[in-house]
């Protein structure tokens, strides 16, 4: 009888090795979470625009709707522990510990530190901006696709405009998002304007859609008196409490746990709405990212993780970044829902964000999205890449794989947008910027007492007696003193 | 107003008596309704529960903090507001004080407990960098004027490197944040309560020596304490001795001892540390003509170090003697010498009498 024993557990330990062996990759069965079920209302998707609509009055492919019932990747692996069956033979090899059962096993293996192969990157769109065969994406409208490919446009114009002003001297510092348009552009587009963002620092584009203007942009750049955040920070920590985009702070990935604690607050307030933290590759690295994210989980918070990863983290390389499948395999480690996808795909993108967003919302659940991408400028005007990185690299992903070409070019086929809307468009937003630079510039400086405001909610006494004798000081050496800011 | 000694014996454990300590409540303006004797962190535990009765959207949050935490702080609020407001966090003090930023930044009322003031630092990011310029920053767009980061600090007889620890002197240099430190129990009710409803990011340090042994009448009513205002707690004409927390007890047992030398010592608790209130201070030096300041934190560096300097800039003429400092030594805190690193009482007087006989 013991040999028995020994020999049939040896059995099913092996044949429990054998699946765990043939087990590649893993997929999210999402049939249980039912984000997506027609049958109740909390199932019907939600659209940039906040409206619900009914699955069957949407323009949806079959393929669509099919999908939109299961996310599964292409490597249909169920997320259950291959382990746990409800062969009761097997019921009494699962012990008990805090943390619950877990089923056990005599022949030692240890998990692979990688799987065999990489977690693939979802993509809709091919690299000249054709559709791939039976893509399953969530659809926009012409009304928005054209919006969202405006959007990319002004994005690079601002950008290579405000990097210019730099060079010229005019602002002290500034960095792009070239090459990560589709991802600031259409992960905006996806949400809703209650969706709270917490941005790193290359996001602009998240506040260019939300109606950001250029004057506003330009402002903060110059740090002049209509500068929101009172000339205090360097350019682009822009920060606007009406477009509910939280102050960029240059510290990498403090906002992450601060993220988890506002979508909390959502989560206490029943608001529909979710709360949006960028990340770059480099920033995941950092402590705050495991707070962030075990937090997120633990508290059941709605927050999406977005990271850019781009490739490069200054001159370091996301080789020397880390030893994993980059991010998107980190988001099991904390229990939170990840895919990957392509970040120069803007539908992709788009689509991500929106399912992304009806499962934080929905579900009081964290997600984590890995975009793709390549950071085409340098990290900002204080770098120059090419002393780091080859210089055909860069122009490989500058021009074969733009995903503002793409964009333009899927566009295109659709006939909404023509050769004549481009020029247009790009001599538009050229010239409203430059207006907007030089009125920036002329403009006055926020007055010195906004230097001890906001320190607390009132000054203290030590304050104020500060700003008395500056002032005193400034009047015997104003020479001193830069003579464009009012005193 | 009736000086009132309540003495708390430490529980002998070996390691020698670091010397008893005691309490007065010699000054207090908050009208003794309904009180009731109670110890410290049944003080600090009843500011807490008023906070969240008062309150609805305010929560704490923090290691252990469920059960009732491992001082009994948070006893009674997960049964009362529930877990969604009262809840344990993962173990990570860098989450716990960004998640409370996050909160806050909401318009919440966020009571994040870090276990030891010594496990505060890997927080000290959130808390320089994103707390205290959270306002400033953003234009005042956003503020996290709701957040109270509450930490056990200061000698407890047995604590050693990381059970000890004053890191108070840290966060004083960090424009944007209050700290502030209540010397009892009925002073921390108040205290903690203004900490909660104040609109800025709030550093309170509980002594937790007298967590359990300092004991006092505690008006059982909802109080305020205001913040940056020093209490004078102990008048007297020859020499001013400023201190806060657990230290006030030491030193006021060094000013009965040096009143029978015939010195009459004004003794000063400051309360708040930042922004700290020099008028109070100042004051009584100008009265007095000598100042001393003490502390458990290390000297160097240590927060007294911007008190002397202050009273030197606004005093100097009117100065008797230096400006006395009597601190901890400048080593990590260590376990079998703890008696012989503590400011003590003989340390204090010594100290006194130097000044006095300058």
């Amino acid at each position: 009888m013991a040999i028995w024993c020994r020999v049939s557990s040896r059995t099913i330990a092996n044949a429990n090795h054998m699946r765990k062996r043939m087990n590649q990759g893993f997929a999210v069965d999402v049939n249980r979470a039912s984000g997506f079920s027609s049958a109740s209302n909390r199932g019907r998707p939600l659209f940039s625009d906040g409206n619900r609509r009914h699955l069957n009055s949407l323009p949806w492919n079959r393929a669509t709707l099919v999908w939109f019932q299961r996310f599964k990747s292409t490597l249909a692996e169920k997320q259950q522990d291959p382990f746990l069956s409800s062969d009761s033979d097997e019921d009494h090899q699962s012990l008990e510990f805090p943390g619950g059962k877990v089923s056990y096993t005599s022949e030692m293996n240890f998990i692979s530190e990688s799987s065999q192969t990489r977690v693939p990157c979802y993509r809709v769109l091919d690299d000249d901006g054709e559709l791939i065969p039976d893509s399953h994406f969530q659809q926009v409208s012409e009304e928005v696709a054209v919006k969202m490919y405006s959007k990319m446009v002004s994005l690079q114009i601002m950008d290579t405009i405000f990097y210019e002003a730099q060079r010229q001297g005019r602002i002290s510092f500034y960095l792009t998002s070239a090459g990560e348009e589709a991802i600031n552009i259409a992960s905006a587009a996806a949400l809703s304007e209650q969706d709270i963002i917490l941005p790193q620092y290359r996001e602009p584009g998240v506040l260019l859609w939300r109606g950001f203007t250029l004057q506003e942009f330009a402002d903060q750049c110059f740090g002049n008196k209509a500068d929101y955040g009172k000339g205090r920070q360097m350019p682009i920590h822009y920060g606007s409490k009406k477009h509910n985009f939280f102050t960029i702070s240059s510290p990498i990935a403090t906002q992450l746990p601060q993220a988890a604690g506002i979508a909390y607050s959502l989560k206490m307030d029943n608001k529909k709405a979710c709360v949006v933290s960028y990340i770059g590759d480099g920033g995941t690295s950092e402590g705050d990212f495991h707070a962030g994210l075990n937090f997120a989980a633990v508290m059941e918070a709605p927050v999406i993780f977005f990271c850019r990863n781009n490739g490069w983290a200054i001159s370091t390389n996301v080789s020397e970044q880390f030893r994993s499948d980059g991010i998107v395999v980190k988001g099991r480690a904390y229990g939170i829902r990840s895919i990957r996808v392509d970040g120069n795909d803007a539908l992709a993108v788009y689509t991500a964000v929106s399912a992304a967003r009806e499962m934080a919302v929905n579900e009081h659940r964290p997600i984590l999205i890995e975009a793709l991408t390549y950071r085409v400028g340098h990290h900002s005007t204080s770098d120059d890449s090419t002393k780091y990185r080859k210089l055909d690299e860069i122009v490989y992903w500058k021009n074969a794989r733009n995903p503002v070409n793409r964009f333009r070019n899927w566009v295109q086929s659709n006939g909404w947008w023509s050769e004549q809307q481009e020029t247009q468009l790009r001599n538009r937003v050229r010239k409203q910027l430059l207006e907007a630079i030089q009125v920036a510039e002329k403009a006055e400086k926020p007055p010195l007492a906004e230097m001890f405001r906001d320190v607390y909610d009132y000054p203290p006494s030590n304050l104020e007696e500060q700003e008395k004798y500056l002032r005193e000081t400034i009047s015997r050496h104003p020479i001193d003193y830069p003579a464009d800011i009012p005193v | 107003m009736a000086l009132r000694n309540i003495i708390g014996k430490r529980i002998g454990n070996g390691i020698g008596l670091v010397g008893r300590r005691s309490l007065s409540t010699a000054t207090c303006d908050v009208e003794n309704r309904n009180s009731k004797s109670m110890n410290l962190y049944s003080a600090i535990n009843q500011a807490l529960h008023l906070a969240l009765e008062t309150d609805p959207r305010a929560f704490v949050f923090g290691e252990d903090v469920s059960f009732g935490g491992v001082f009994r702080c948070t006893t009674g609020l997960a049964d009362r507001f529930g877990k969604a407001r009262v809840f344990n966090t993962p173990l990570c003090e860098q989450g716990i004080v960004g998640f409370g930023i996050g909160l806050a930044a909401m318009g919440n009322r966020a009571i994040a407990e870090i276990q030891f003031a010594d496990y505060i630092y890997p927080a000290f990011d959130q808390i320089v960098n994103e707390a205290a310029k959270f306002r400033y920053r953003s234009g005042n767009q956003f503020n996290c004027g709701g957040l109270t980061i509450r930490a056990p600090y200061g000698a407890v007889g047995h604590g050693g490197h990381y059970h000890s620890q004053s890191p108070e002197a840290f966060f004083c240099h960090v424009p944007g944040i209050k700290v502030v430190i209540p010397r009892s129990p009925r002073q921390a009710k108040g205290l903690l309560l203004s900490c909660i409803r104040d609109p800025n990011p709030v550093v309170f340090f509980e002594p937790k020596w007298l967590y359990r042994l300092a004991v006092e009448e505690v008006p059982e009513h909802d109080y305020m304490l205001p913040l940056s205002e020093a209490e004078v707690i102990r008048q007297g004409s020859d020499i001013t001795l400023v201190g806060w927390g657990a230290q006030l007890t030491i030193m006021e047992q060094a000013c009965i001892e040096a009143e029978k030398d015939g010195i009459s010592c004004e003794l000063i608790d400051l309360k708040t540390l930042m922004p700290w209130d020099k008028e109070t201070v100042e004051a009584s030096v100008r009265k007095t003509g000598r100042v001393l300041i003490s502390h458990e934190a290390p000297v160097t560096g240590g927060f007294g170090a911007e008190i002397s300097a202050s009273i030197v800039e606004r005093c100097f003429l009117r100065l008797e003697a230096p400006v006395a400092r009597v601190c901890g030594l400048d080593t990590p805190f260590p376990l079998v010498f703890e008696p012989f690193y503590m400011p003590s009482k003989n340390k204090v007087l010594d100290a006194i009498k130097a000044t006095v006989d300058y």
